[in-house]
């Protein structure tokens, strides 16, 4: 079939693609009815590319599925209208929307992970896109390869004769690609298509995916959180929050002259367009205010009080294969750092970079197979008893999942009592006026203690996570991707957060993240590593600025629309 | 599998300059923005302090409350309970004693003050109904205690500490699951050492025996779900022992599945006591039980089959409420349900 | 698929062994005389003990007469009933009844089992999904037994369908209430399994990808949805054989079916422990042959369990 075929003739550039005006759409939930989405409208011309902006929960990804008909069952268009190309498919049949679905309006969903059904071969699930839509003829064999291959899948034709857990998730990403191309459809509706991958992953199969959609002329309704990555990838960008559209027009413009303040909101939050270190409040004001001299300036550390040292860290995880053989993997191969007191070190990498496991050696709850890891001078590993005990106190972790750090038994008060408890710190009257003061440090009211986890959003978990981590005062915090799962809004609270107990009591960071965009708001200096190795190390401002390897410079490059704001 | 098979880079660097600077559209694109007052701004993540605070019992009881199946059942039981401990509230007829039956009533059915009439014997059907209903509850409860004691404690040391234990329960498990409870249940009971001293507690035994392995699977997969949870790591870095973060944390957290599989067991176990008592092997004769009562009016089920359904029909509720419970439960407890 | 296979069938070996020697163990080593039990405590001849001595070995160790029975299992060796019959000969006329009936009542589980599950889980919610849901707690509720003698004396006694039971060929035809009975339990089982299955499936991301690809409403559930959930489904069935094997003993004892359930009954009550044993252990054999088989087919339809 020929590309250019079902390209766009000019004179059809004045009627609008999609075109969605006023529309509601309304869950109906056990809690009665809820609006999902008001008054959204939106306009996609051929060939463009628009992308829809938001949070979790602002009704972007319902907007755009009720374009193709995929509400979930309790979902309905409860108001106005959506045109596909000048035809109002609103209420069209069932039949109507299988007929653009695929050949005229195609998906390129989220997690590839979940995606591909697992019981069926890569390139059958592709030729089944092509049947349904027609497109399947004698030749269906080469077809599927050939699309699989226009989205950068390598070897494609032995590739389409394996199953998707065979693939890894860039892969499986770029297999989904293709279904959702292989039929040429007009509109490509792509929700978060790589928000589950690897930055550099990420930012590859954009790329591509930006490529083959400029080619074929497809225009392209991108879903995304992040108002970097919307800017640089469409010429559109459309605002959402709490279901209601706040603010549209050119992406250059809405970044750099944003006007509805939610919208200012998001670009002074957005991590990827932050060029500095985060300093609380309170020490901007100082700055601010001249009359003052700034003193609240960085902890002042002394050039080698250095309260970790690594030394040699390597650790070797056995893997057991067919038949009992075990073969040996080196998740960190001799890594190397030291933690100044009162600073932040970050440690930034891909999966399977083993910076997580660092952070398990670091907190003692893996033991290094060579080299060491010293707290205050003292190697962690030899701790036992007492001293470990003593160490528990002084080093605190906070995890990623904020679903998952907080015993969904327990309610805030219990949760936070907890380390007190275990250390035998003062009676319960002294610890509940400890809790309060706690809660209050992390913004949180008093009266949260009497609630349980899952009454608390993802970012209060996290603040309650931070409160339990700081009731024993500790020295040292070892955060393991902890605002990884955070949205933007929230995570720049959560940041700030950090950067203010940090001025306050003079704690010391290590923390482990995949985002370079954090590091840049957080931390003080940063070792990037790769496949257990360290790559680059060195102050935060020396790495942006001057980064010495290619794979850090990839790393950089990967975050969106850096240079957008400039 | 590894990413390092695809030639990404190559492809990236040719697709890079374009994207850089971002689009800009040859298009006049319209800036709209909303009127403020239509979409009005919320602090960040408020904390939402209108509904009362709630722990995870109390939530599933929330909704339990309102499930017409959850309440159903719950008066059923506690009908049963009550006439398994109370037997004489009901019926001034007391069966046990056997000068109460008279061969002269063989067969006959209702009259007044005999509401399901007499079985074989003489003696009054209602009577020994009501009276049956403590055998059956009562191997039904101490089982599932019984199950939920052997069965929960290995099942959450093989979970939680893997190893050795875990292998040698899995492969103990394969065993007992070769062999049917029933199969093995009447192996057991047709032992002298059973045979001879038939109570309700070797029946009791003899299921707890070939009933444990299911609590145990089911508790070590909930314990394997939990005992990598964050929550349990930050414990251990707090200074918790690992066999305390296990009893604090791990076990309240893994109870869930637990609760529903053992309340539906215990419907399953008062069957399996009715049929091996309906085959000659479960409880003894001189035991007043739903399931001996059905074995004895099995000979005259075509002439008098109401001696026969009535048993049954208690039997058959008394289960059908507790399974109807493990139903209504799981719906409550679903941990999908919660997150939010 | 050819190692896993291999694999598999090296992890049947010591449940092989496991569940044969517990079944010996509790007849011969539990305290009490095991020429007691095997005759069921009552009084025999000095002829025919010395018969089960010899037959058991009961002279030697117990490790040698556990070795020695399991020789005689599998050459087939079973000793004789107290009538002096072959029990293998009595197993070999009873077993292909138990298969057929046991076929039969998988049979009828599949076909309305999936088929009830299916549309309840494809219209969670309605009035036919609540209707089948509650009509099979009702069943599982209610015991074998029990269901027994009501579909027996409704439909064979009053009603007159059927025969209440079976003569001594047992024909298919006369079969198909057993059947039913037998396989009524465990068809509420996999119309629930199949329920959730399906309902969970249907809000998989893969169905709504499925969807968005274009293809058919029909499609979409018997390609994606149907497969994906009949994966359970059939594994459950598959180990469910093995189960009403056993579970037949019931069954086959109110409708007088000359089938091995009944042969373990009849034995029971007689007390003739050997042939207890020796059917159990048959029956053992045939339930791990057929994990085995459901394991492999487990394998066969999900292709993530291959290579694990």
């Amino acid at each position: 079939m020929n590309v250019n075929e079902r390209n766009t003739p000019m004179n059809d550039a004045e009627t609008p693609l999609l075109e969605i005006r006023d529309l509601a759409i309304t869950f109906d939930t056990s809690n009665g009815p809820v609006n999902a989405v008001r008054n959204a409208h939106l306009t996609i011309m051929p060939g463009e590319t628009v992308a829809i902006v938001g949070e979790s929960g602002s009704g972007k990804s319902t907007t755009a599925l009720s374009a193709i008909g995929l509400l979930p069952s309790n979902g309905r268009v409860s108001g106005g209208q959506i045109l596909f190309d000048g035809e109002d498919i609103t209420h069209a049949s069932e039949k109507r929307i299988i007929e653009l679905r695929g050949n005229s309006i195609g998906m390129v969903p989220q997690d590839p992970m979940s995606n591909l059904n697992p019981v069926w071969k890569i390139g059958f699930q592709v030729k089944e896109t092509l049947k349904a839509n027609g497109l399947a003829g004698a030749n269906s064999k080469d077809r599927v390869a050939e699309v699989l291959a226009e989205a950068g899948l390598p070897d494609a034709a032995a590739r389409a004769k394996q199953y998707p857990h065979e693939f890894s998730g860039g892969m499986r990403q770029r297999a989904l690609i293709a279904i959702g191309l292989a039929c040429r459809p007009r509109l490509l509706i792509a929700d978060e298509p790589t928000s589950a991958l690897d930055v550099t992953v990420q930012r590859q199969i954009l790329d591509h995916l930006d490529t083959m959609t400029t080619e074929l002329g497809t225009a392209v309704l991108l879903i995304t959180h992040d108002l970097g990555l919307a800017a640089e990838r469409a010429e559109k960008v459309v605002v959402m929050y709490k279901g209601q559209v706040v603010e549209s027009g050119p992406a250059l413009e809405i970044l750099r002259n944003p006007q509805h303040p939610y919208t200012q909101r998001l670009v002074n939050s957005a991590p990827s367009l932050s060029s500095r270190r985060l300093q609380s409040e309170k020490s901007k004001t100082a700055e601010t205010q001249l009359t003052k001299p700034a003193v609240v300036a960085a902890p002042v550390a002394t050039a080698d009080d250095h309260i970790v040292q690594v030394s040699n860290l390597t650790k070797v995880f056995k893997i057991r294969g067919a038949l009992g053989k075990s073969t040996d993997f080196k998740a960190v191969d001799d890594v190397s750092f030291d933690v100044k007191r009162g600073t932040t070190m970050a440690i930034v990498g891909e999966s399977g970079s083993g910076k997580s496991t660092v952070a398990q050696m670091a907190l003692s709850l893996l033991t290094p197979t060579e080299g060491n890891i010293k707290f205050d001078g003292v190697d962690v590993t030899s701790l036992r008893g007492k001293a470990l005990f003593d160490f528990r106190r002084r080093v605190q972790p906070i995890f990623q999942d904020p679903y998952g750090s907080l015993d969904p038994m327990l309610n805030i008060y219990r949760t936070i009592e907890e380390p007190l408890k275990i250390h035998k710190i003062g009676d319960s009257k002294s610890r509940e006026k400890k809790v309060r003061e706690l809660l209050d440090q992390v913004s949180m009211p008093a009266a949260t203690m009497h609630r349980y986890p899952n009454e608390l959003s993802g970012g209060q978990r996290q603040r309650i996570a931070i409160a339990r981590a700081l009731a024993l005062n500790p020295d040292l915090i070892i955060c393991d991707e902890a605002v990884s799962a955070l949205d933007v809004l929230v995570q720049a609270q959560v940041l700030n957060l950090l950067a203010e107990l940090q001025e306050d009591l003079g704690l010391t960071y290590l923390f482990i993240t995949h985002d370079l965009a954090v590091v840049r708001q957080i931390a003080d200096n940063v070792t990037v590593m790769q496949k257990g190795r360290v790559v680059e190390s060195g102050t935060t401002d020396e790495i942006f600025a001057n980064p010495s390897q290619s794979y850090t410079q990839d790393l950089l490059n990967a975050i969106p629309g850096a240079t957008l704001l400039a | 599998m590894s990413e390092n098979l695809t030639p990404e880079n190559d492809l990236s660097k040719s697709a890079k300059p374009a994207a850089r600077q971002g689009k800009v559209s040859s298009r006049v694109i319209e800036h709209f923005v909303a009127p403020l007052e239509e979409t009005p701004l919320v602090a960040v993540d408020k904390v939402d302090m209108t509904a009362a605070p709630l722990s995870l019992w109390a939530d599933a009881w929330k909704n339990l409350r309102k499930q017409p199946l959850f309440i159903i059942s719950a008066l059923l039981i506690l009908a049963v309970l009550v006439v398994a401990i109370f037997p004489q509230w009901f019926t001034h007829i007391d069966p046990t004693d056997q000068s109460t039956c008279s061969l002269n009533d063989s067969g006959e059915g209702a009259r007044s003050g005999h509401p399901l009439g007499f079985t074989l014997q003489g003696c009054d059907v209602y009577a020994r109904m009501i009276y049956g209903t403590r055998a059956s509850l009562m191997v039904g409860v101490f089982t599932t205690i019984g199950v939920l004691l052997l069965g929960g404690i290995m099942g959450a040391l093989a979970g939680y500490y893997g190893g050795w234990l875990d292998a040698i329960l899995a492969r103990l498990g394969d065993i007992f699951f070769a062999l049917p409870m029933i199969l093995g249940a009447i192996i057991i009971m047709q032992l002298p050492a059973f045979r001879d001293n038939r109570s309700v507690w070797t029946v009791i035994v003899t299921l707890v025996v070939f009933g444990w392995p299911q609590i145990a699977r089911i508790t070590r997969g909930a314990v394997i779900e939990n005992r990598n949870a964050d929550f349990v790591t930050a414990s251990k870095a707090l200074g918790l022992s690992s066999f305390k973060a296990l009893v604090k944390h791990v076990i309240p957290n893994s109870m869930a599945p637990v609760i529903v599989v053992a309340s539906i067991s215990l419907g399953t176990f008062i069957v399996a006591e009715a049929t091996l008592s309906f085959l000659g092997l479960g409880l003894p004769q001189s035991v007043m039980s739903w399931g001996n009562d059905i074995s004895d009016a099995q000979p005259q089920v075509r002439n008098n089959p109401a001696v026969l359904l009535w048993p049954a029909l208690a039997l058959s509720i008394t289960v059908l409420s507790f399974i109807m419970l493990g139903d209504a439960l799981r719906d409550a407890l679903d941990p999908k349900a919660r997150k939010r | 698929m050819v190692m896993f296979a291999f694999r598999r069938f090296l992890q049947l070996i010591p449940v092989f062994f496991g569940a044969t020697l517990l079944v010996y163990f509790l007849v011969f080593a539990t305290p009490g005389d095991p020429i007691a039990a095997l005759s069921g405590g009552k009084p025999m001849a000095p002829a025919v003990e010395a018969a089960l001595r010899a037959q058991y070995n009961l002279d030697q160790p117990f490790w040698i007469q556990y070795g020695l029975y399991l020789k005689n299992l599998v050459t087939l060796n079973l000793g004789q009933t107290f009538s002096g019959q072959e029990v293998s000969a009595v197993i070999a006329r009873a077993y292909p009844v138990t298969a057929r009936l046991a076929i039969m009542a998988l049979a009828i589980e599949a076909i309305f089992g999936v088929l009830f599950g299916v549309i309840a889980g494809l219209r969670k919610g309605k009035l036919f999904d609540s209707t089948v849901l509650v009509a099979s707690l009702v069943v599982i509720a209610v015991p074998t037994f029990v269901l027994g003698f009501v579909l027996q004396l409704v439909v064979g006694v009053k009603l007159g369908w059927a025969r209440p039971t079976v003569s001594g060929a047992a024909p298919w035809n006369e079969l198909i209430l057993p059947a039913v009975v037998l396989g009524l339990v465990s068809l509420a089982y996999v119309i629930r399994l199949t329920r959730t299955s399906i309902s969970e499936n249907m809000n998989a991301d893969y169905v709504r990808t499925a969807t968005a690809k274009g293809l058919s409403r029909r499609r979409v559930v018997v390609v994606h949805i149907l497969r994906n959930s009949l994966i359970p489904v059939i594994t459950f069935l598959g180990a469910d054989l093995g189960a009403l094997m056993g579970g037949a003993i019931v069954t086959e004892g109110i409708f007088n079916v000359p089938g091995v359930g009944n042969l373990l009954y009849k034995a029971i009550l007689k007390g003739e422990s050997a042939t207890v044993v020796a059917v159990v252990s048959i029956l053992v054999i045939v339930f791990v042959v057929a994990n085995l088989i459901v394991d492999l087919l487990y394998a066969w339809l999900d292709p993530r369990i291959r290579y694990v």
